[in-house]
């Protein structure tokens, strides 16, 4: 297997190469493909839930409560004698909801008011930039509960609070890329020739700040899966009977000596799907990232 | 350095300002009549509790003033009363704040004690050929909630070491040893996913160290591994690792409110939890504003602190 670690020691002969294509540098980070497997895995779990699940996921056993794994139901049953496979399975349809759903509506506002900052730049700029500053300095976490409990605990509210909370970081970067690009000389071009400004920031600045958005909106959706998780655990996320990991884990916990698989199984589906985006995220900043030549890290 | 202490200070007085709006207005954002949800906790909605829950937050006033009100108060060092019990909140919020400082102590005291020296170790040359394992390892620990790893911690120590206290807690001050005894399994969930990221961190800077011509130069005198990594390498690679550790210790502070949730832990983040279920709004807000403050506070410390070690730094 190839070592990233290695390229540290042979950047000159890295760059005498021609570089291969964005795909085929991709294709060979490890970390990129085996985080790609485990996305897509997950997306077509969520996707396909109803066909791969065995049971219906609020479906009740009578005299099936708190078995522990067999062929009937290999995750073993809950407290109320519930499939826990299909319990996660359906899991993963409101954890990767509220992580994309979030995570591109963070997007599609942070990066048109990101670019719209560094344009009209002067006070805006300014006041905008110490709003940022200020929203920062909350602990995202603390913030996140606190507006949540405040609007109501329920999945909109969840995904519109971690939207705000996220939206400034695509802000800044949109905004750092506009206000770098701008004096370059071929957007100064575009400019001089009448290019509308919709042009100008689609065609000339936005494809700039692209690679390192892509990354940040991957490495953010790991952590939204687990922000998402804790609010629920903590009852402030999806409301039951609906699956949710962080929830399952909540409620199993007051069994968890006598029948360890109502945790573990929601939990060790957590841990997968972050590592899945964290391995995708690590992979895509090596390979889009041109100044990075440090592999691992 | 004194004019740039000077402009951090003088930037943290509108960073504040904002702060305590944004707490202030947690509570104005709540959907409804305010009154009502208010009452709604004491279930007793006579003319004469809503008069009284109006003249006590100052309900009838324009926004502006119920904020000018509520900051006097806050810069006089009073967050209100509880909505719930009637205590002073500023008072609830004194008592729970020890423990949740020594909880994040002892997890930022676990997390660099495994997450630097094993990041060190994991560029030197023996160490290189498990890369994808040092990765796979450090990923997952970052990727495991940190309420998970406590429930698992509570479970595995209920079956492997029944005399080891995982649940309570035994105040510093009483019986250090208990003490610390007992916040030892959260402390564990809390530390782990950090100890990985300061471990990742600690690996790029080196990395990055060894890569430079200084380093090259001890090689090249036939300096050992040993002593290139440890005398020459590390000291600069470790600059860069303060600062994340910095963020992370900030972070730990966010982090402690569902860890002290698992572990029964009567800290600040437990009071915000509770707060929340008992609909108790200026708790909560006045624990925002505080726990806000104090992360503010401890960045700007250890901002403070990286340029004191590293005075090569030029601040915009």
């Amino acid at each position: 297997m190839r070592r990233a670690g290695d390229e540290e020691w042979q950047p000159e002969a890295q760059s005498s190469r021609r570089r291969p294509s964005p795909w085929r540098r991709l294709w060979r980070n490890w970390s990129a493909v085996v985080g790609a497997g485990i996305v897509a895995g997950l997306v077509a779990v969520a996707g396909l839930a109803p066909l791969l699940a065995p049971w219906g996921p609020t479906q009740l056993h009578a005299g099936f409560e708190i078995k522990p794994p067999t062929a009937a139901f290999p995750f073993g049953t809950d407290e109320l004698g519930r499939d826990i496979l299909s319990r996660v399975i359906f899991g993963a349809r409101i954890s990767l909801g509220a992580a994309l759903g979030s995570v591109l509506l963070a997007a599609a506002i942070g990066i048109p008011l990101g670019t719209a900052i560094g344009f009209l730049g002067g006070t805006i700029d300014l006041l905008a930039m110490r709003i940022f500053d200020i929203l920062f300095a909350f602990p995202a976490i603390l913030l996140a509960i606190a507006l949540v409990a405040a609007l109501g605990p329920s999945l909109p509210n969840l995904i519109l609070t971690i939207a705000l909370l996220t939206m400034p970081q695509f802000a800044i970067m949109a905004r750092g890329a506009t206000l770098a690009t701008t004096p370059l000389e071929y957007v100064q071009a575009a400019i001089a020739l009448g290019a509308s400004r919709r042009r100008i920031v689609f065609s000339h600045i936005l494809p700039n700040v692209m690679p390192p958005l892509i990354v940040a909106a991957t490495l953010n959706l790991s952590i939204v899966i687990l922000v998402e998780a804790g609010l629920s655990f903590l009852g402030l996320g999806t409301q039951p009977p609906t699956p949710s990991w962080g929830g399952m884990i909540s409620r199993g916990r007051q069994y968890m000596t006598i029948a360890p698989w109502l945790v573990v199984f929601p939990g060790l589906a957590i841990m997968v799907a972050v590592l899945g985006f964290n391995l995708l995220g690590d992979g895509l900043r090596e390979t889009l990232d041109p100044k990075l030549y440090r592999g691992g890290g | 350095m004194r004019a740039y202490v000077a402009k951090r200070l003088a930037l943290l007085i509108p960073t504040l300002l904002g702060i305590s709006f944004i707490s202030f207005m947690i509570i104005h954002v709540i959907p409804g009549d305010l009154v009502t949800i208010l009452l709604g906790i004491t279930a007793s909605q006579n003319e004469q509790n809503r008069q009284a829950i109006i003249a006590a937050l100052h309900l009838d006033r324009p926004l502006i003033v119920q904020y000018l009100n509520w900051m006097s108060g806050v810069l006089r060092g009073d967050l209100g009363r509880s909505l719930v019990h009637g205590g002073s909140v500023i008072g609830e919020i004194v008592r729970a704040y020890p423990v949740t400082v020594q909880l994040t102590l002892m997890s930022m005291v676990i997390a660099t004690g495994m997450g630097v020296p094993l990041g060190v170790l994991s560029v030197m040359r023996a160490a290189r050929r498990i890369e994808p394992a040092v990765r796979v390892v450090s990923l997952l620990f970052i990727s495991a909630p940190a309420f998970f790893v406590g429930t698992v911690l509570i479970v595995l120590g209920a079956r492997y070491l029944p005399t080891l206290p995982t649940l309570g807690h035994v105040p510093f001050l009483e019986a250090p040893g208990q003490s610390l005894l007992h916040m030892l399994p959260a402390a564990l969930a809390l530390g782990a996913a950090i100890s990985a990221i300061l471990l990742r961190y600690t690996r790029a800077s080196m990395l990055e160290v060894l890569g430079a011509d200084y380093v090259r130069t001890a090689r090249a005198k036939g300096a050992s591994e040993r002593r290139v990594v440890s005398r020459h390498a590390l000291a600069n690679a470790l600059i860069p690792v303060i600062a994340a550790a910095g963020i992370q210790f900030v972070a730990l502070f966010g982090g402690s409110v569902i860890i002290e949730e698992v572990f029964a832990l009567p800290g600040i983040g437990r009071l915000v939890v509770n707060a929340i279920f008992q609909r108790d709004y200026t708790l909560i807000q006045g624990a925002v504003l505080f726990l806000t403050v104090n992360a503010v506070l401890i960045n700007l410390t250890v901002d403070l602190l990286y340029h004191l070690v590293d005075p090569r730094i030029v601040y915009a």
